[in-house]
């Protein structure tokens, strides 16, 4: 009996042990932490190319942007709420690039999860969306994102110093525009 | 004793927490909550074909989400149609497959393609479910009774009474012309279904 009561708490232990590098990887990001590790290819189009700040070919990792925040959408164009929201996420892009203290420090990209590049650009035709868009045709970006529910929003704050942290983190529930900005201009301390 | 007991039942408990939580991957849309049923891993195909490209495409008549009646036949000589079979209501790929075939209709129309919406629930289920999806411009059409009958007739009805994921394109001559009983784990890419779609010519 007692050799069971030693055997079992082992087992459980080297389960939990094995089990739990899949969990993390599969847990959703959230404000504190950083960015799940993944790459991105450099877009080929020279007007994204630099908006981002990006140069040569390749891959970037997200804090290779330049700028002081990155507001990252994971979509899907087989998302309904992501769809509905779409003409409000244009409108955040407008707001920020209209306004001259702010379109060099924000920065807003998508990453269709499950999505070709087919189905990125038929998004992107539909809801003309005019920042850069990124396939994630595999799931990888949306797996190391703990699969997420669509659409997630990560706002990451990057440092002079390369590092960088999420600020804030939401699923759904996109408030507009407005009220969003103000959200991430606060929780990015760019206010 | 008992206190060491109480601890390792608290680690067997999160070991098997962890092994039967161990996640899926799955592109679910916030727009259904948590309303979809997980069904897990299944046969990728589990249906033997009626049917194959030149054929004839089997008539049907089945009731749709707006009460009216919808037959193959009123398309003959006036459109193409997409039959576009999934297996349930409530289930992870299914749920992210029409919404992008609704923001689509552009690409339909230009190839004068009618899309016809096919599983084997009943209207209420379908009216709930697809009520998550936004307005669909498309026919929502019930296969439910006889069960499954017209996906039988297509040889797509699985053993266990739901439907394949499956695309059929059928010209206005009501023949076949582009078949995809797809992999029901997965979602079929745009790409494959609008090179059909561009292949039928005007």
């Amino acid at each position: 009996m007692k050799k069971i009561y030693l055997t079992l708490p082992v087992i459980a232990i080297m389960v939990i042990a094995l089990v739990s590098p899949v969990l993390t990887a599969n847990k959703s990001p959230e404000k504190g932490e950083t960015l799940p590790v993944f790459n991105l290819p450099i877009p080929k189009n020279p007007a994204e190319k630099t908006y981002l700040g990006l140069s040569g070919d390749g891959f970037f990792k997200i804090p290779q942007i330049k700028a002081k925040v990155v507001i990252v959408e994971i979509y899907s164009m087989y998302c309904p709420y992501c769809q509905k929201d779409a003409p409000g996420i244009n409108e955040l892009y407008q707001r920020i690039q209209k306004n001259p203290d702010l379109k060099d420090k924000i920065k807003l990209i998508g990453i269709g999860a499950g999505n070709t590049p087919f189905e990125v650009e038929a998004y992107r035709k539909t809801y003309q969306v005019p920042f850069p868009l990124f396939p994630d045709k595999d799931y990888t970006i949306h797996k190391a994102c703990g699969e997420v529910r669509t659409p997630y929003f990560i706002v990451v704050k990057i440092n002079d110093d390369g590092t960088h942290q999420i600020v804030h983190a939401q699923l759904g529930n996109y408030p507009g525009a407005e009220p969003f900005l103000e959200l991430v201009l606060k929780a990015s301390g760019l206010k | 004793m008992k206190k060491k007991i109480r601890i390792d039942s608290v680690l067997i408990a999160i070991a098997i927490s962890m092994l039967l939580f161990l996640p899926r991957a799955y592109g679910a849309s916030e727009a259904f909550k948590g309303n979809i049923y997980k069904v897990g891993d299944l046969k990728p195909v589990d249906s033997k074909l009626m049917v194959k490209v030149g054929n004839q495409a089997p008539h049907f008549t089945l009731p749709s989400l707006s009460g009216e009646k919808v037959s193959l036949g009123q398309y003959r000589g006036k459109k193409n149609v997409v039959l576009s079979f999934v297996p349930a209501a409530w289930t992870p790929v299914c749920s992210d497959q029409w919404p992008g075939y609704n923001i689509m209709k552009d690409i339909f129309e230009e190839n004068e393609t009618v899309l016809l919406g096919i599983t084997v629930d009943n209207i209420p289920t379908l009216f709930a479910w697809t009520n998550q999806m936004g307005k669909l411009w498309f026919p929502v059409l019930s296969d439910f009774w006889p069960h499954g009958a017209v996906a039988k007739k297509y040889g797509v009805l699985r053993s266990d009474g739901v439907s394949e994921r499956a695309l059929f394109v059928i010209n206005k001559k009501g023949i076949i012309r582009y078949i995809d009983v797809h992999d029901i784990n997965k979602r079929p890419p745009l790409e494959d279904l609008v090179s059909a779609l561009e292949k039928l010519g005007k």
